[in-house]
């Protein structure tokens, strides 16, 4: 297990060094120069000069990447361009906003999409099966932000039930903060709940044709009983990891959706930096983003060994 | 023929019909403005009613068929011509090729893809070809791994062990040899990609960084909607459905082409 445990860790530390060598160097190609954005375009050429000094932008590209993988580890992300304050504090309170939307995107997609999928699978070839495999076909095929516009147009215009957008924000209590985060969070779910009911499905028949679940039923233990004590623990290890992979779809899934229901999240932050060119703010973010993908594929790839003790074992 | 197989099909067909007759005809120009008979609800002469400038629905949805299939063709072009030599390379190779192939692959997955592509046709400029590239790069790593995966295997048959015995190349071998044992794996990822393709593309032009006004796509279409959305419901209903419709046809054409090319899959349905 050790020896695992060492080499994934190497591996994760490999992974996250090359992510933000990749992510510096494509932002060094991409069109765009600090100084002339903060400045604008009729600011003069020795004040350009005397701002790329102060930002450090005159030293050698491999110093500043020194520079600012050495912020990032000791929390200091910079300032921002545009907006004049340091990075690290716009990130707060955005974070505030969409890590809890992909939270609630993943409880509710794994409380709809397993229970959907061990249905099913039981009830393999029946009405049932038919009909969670067809609405999950279509779940699949909806672009998650036409779906919130649907759930807007649904539970907003139709019934105002619920507001079409915006965040009220925390300070007015939980109940009022999650309810304006419901409708994305839906729209976030239930296409990834679809994927999650299909892989439930195919795995859980893979393990209700094992002889174990087949001595279960021998020794007189009852079908639904086999099912759930012995089929579907079995069944979800691999659906341990389609629920890592869709977390970075969750991620990705918030930029837009984000923008549909126009809630001050990282995807917000992420349209305004590109379009303010606040480059500094973008090239934290995406390596942050592609960091906790990183980081939570190896929890999940520990997960995996955990749950299945033969993966740890070299080959 | 499996009802799967059939659906799909149809509306694949359909979806690429629509997409070559709006090249020659529409029933108006998609981009004829006329402002007198604007928000307009679905009569015979307007099947799917005008937006807020007066243009025809029907005729932006058949001209966004045609932008959306183009900007997904060439995205599975490049992911598919850059992916499948590189993972039959590292297939052929292993050793030190094959680690870096594979390493490089991981790695590209953690990037959220669209995420990445929203930064790349954000800051490399908005538009139809740049949004071409960014989904193109993430088909990549998806077609190295399908086609490393699946060649793998292949390379130990003995067939293949012979021909290299007799002298054979690695790239007559892999062309002439592995390809064709993979190709009905790649078939049915290439259509995946293309669903997902068409999604992506829709994503990226609803967030305006798709193909630029006044060519309609669909994404677009649905972001004016939006605007609209208490006095005319019915202009983000169709757009959607549209896009939809194609994915679904995608989606059910890959399950029914693999349920028919690789017979061990079908024991598990």
């Amino acid at each position: 297990m050790s020896v695992f445990l060492l080499r994934r860790t190497l591996g994760l530390v490999a992974s996250l060094i090359a992510a933000s060598l990749i992510v510096f160097v494509v932002m060094q190609v991409l069109p765009g120069d600090p100084a002339s954005i903060i400045l604008g375009t009729s600011a003069q050429p020795d004040t350009l000069a005397a701002v790329r000094h102060q930002l450090g932008l005159d030293l050698p590209a491999w110093q500043r990447y020194f520079a600012w993988i050495g912020g990032m580890l000791t929390g200091d992300l910079g300032v921002s361009y545009t907006y004049q304050v340091p990075v690290a504090g716009l990130l707060g309170s955005r974070l505030a906003v969409s890590v809890p939307l992909a939270l609630m995107a993943i409880v509710l997609s794994t409380a709809i999409g397993i229970p959907a999928g061990v249905l099913a699978a039981a009830r393999r070839g029946r009405a049932a099966d038919a009909a969670t495999m067809g609405a999950a076909q279509i779940g699949l095929a909806i672009p998650n932000f036409w779906l919130g516009l649907l759930l807007i147009l649904l539970f907003s215009v139709r019934l105002a039930w619920l507001p079409a957008s915006g965040f009220v924000g925390w300070g007015q209590g939980a109940w009022p903060a999650l309810r304006t985060l419901l409708l994305p969070a839906l729209a976030l779910a239930l296409p990834e709940a679809a994927i999650l009911a299909r892989v439930t499905r195919s795995a859980v028949l893979e393990t209700l044709g094992e002889d174990y679940v087949r001595m279960a039923r021998a020794k007189g233990l009852s079908g639904r009983a086999a099912l759930w004590r012995h089929a579907v623990p079995n069944a979800l290890i691999p659906v341990v990891t389609i629920l890592g992979l869709q977390l970075s779809f969750l991620i990705a899934g918030t930029v837009i959706i984000e923008n549909v229901f126009t809630l001050p999240g990282l995807g917000r932050l992420v349209f305004q930096a590109i379009a303010g060119r606040d480059l500094i703010v973008v090239q934290d973010l995406v390596v942050l983003l592609a960091a906790a993908v990183i980081v939570v594929n190896f929890a999940v790839d520990l997960l995996y060994a955990a749950l299945d003790p033969r993966l740890a074992k070299p080959a | 023929m499996k009802p799967n197989l059939l659906i799909g099909a149809v509306l694949s067909a359909l979806m690429l019909g629509v997409a070559l007759l709006s090249l020659v005809w529409t029933p108006y120009p998609p981009t004829a403005i006329d402002i007198l008979h604007k928000l307009a609800a679905p009569t015979a002469a307007h099947p799917l009613g005008t937006d807020p400038f007066g243009r025809d629905v029907l005729s932006m949805i058949m001209t966004g068929a045609a932008n959306t299939l183009a900007v997904a063709v060439i995205a599975v072009v490049i992911g598919a011509g850059i992916g499948v030599p590189l993972g039959s390379l590292a297939a052929a190779r292993e050793g030190w090729i094959d680690d870096v192939v594979s390493r490089t692959t991981d790695l590209a997955f953690a990037f959220p893809a669209l995420l990445t592509a929203v930064m790349i046709t954000a800051l490399a400029g908005p538009g139809a070809v740049n949004a071409m590239i960014a989904i193109g790069i993430f088909n990549v790593p998806v077609f190295t791994r399908v086609a490393r995966g699946a060649s793998r295997a292949i390379w130990q048959r003995d067939f293949v062990v012979a021909a290299r015995a007799i002298g054979k190349r690695d790239v007559a071998i892999a062309v002439r040899d592995v390809l064709p044992n993979v190709a009905a794996v790649l078939l049915v990822q290439v259509t995946i990609q293309f669903a997902l393709a068409i999604i992506a593309d829709a994503g990226l032009s609803y967030v305006g960084l798709g193909t630029q006004p006044p060519y309609p796509s669909w994404g677009k279409m649905l972001n004016d909607a939006q605007t609209f959305i208490y006095r005319a419901p019915l202009l983000a209903i169709f757009p959607g459905a549209a896009i939809t419709l194609a994915v679904l046809g995608l989606n059910l054409l890959g399950d029914g082409l693999r349920d028919l090319l690789d017979p061990r899959l079908r024991l598990s349905r």
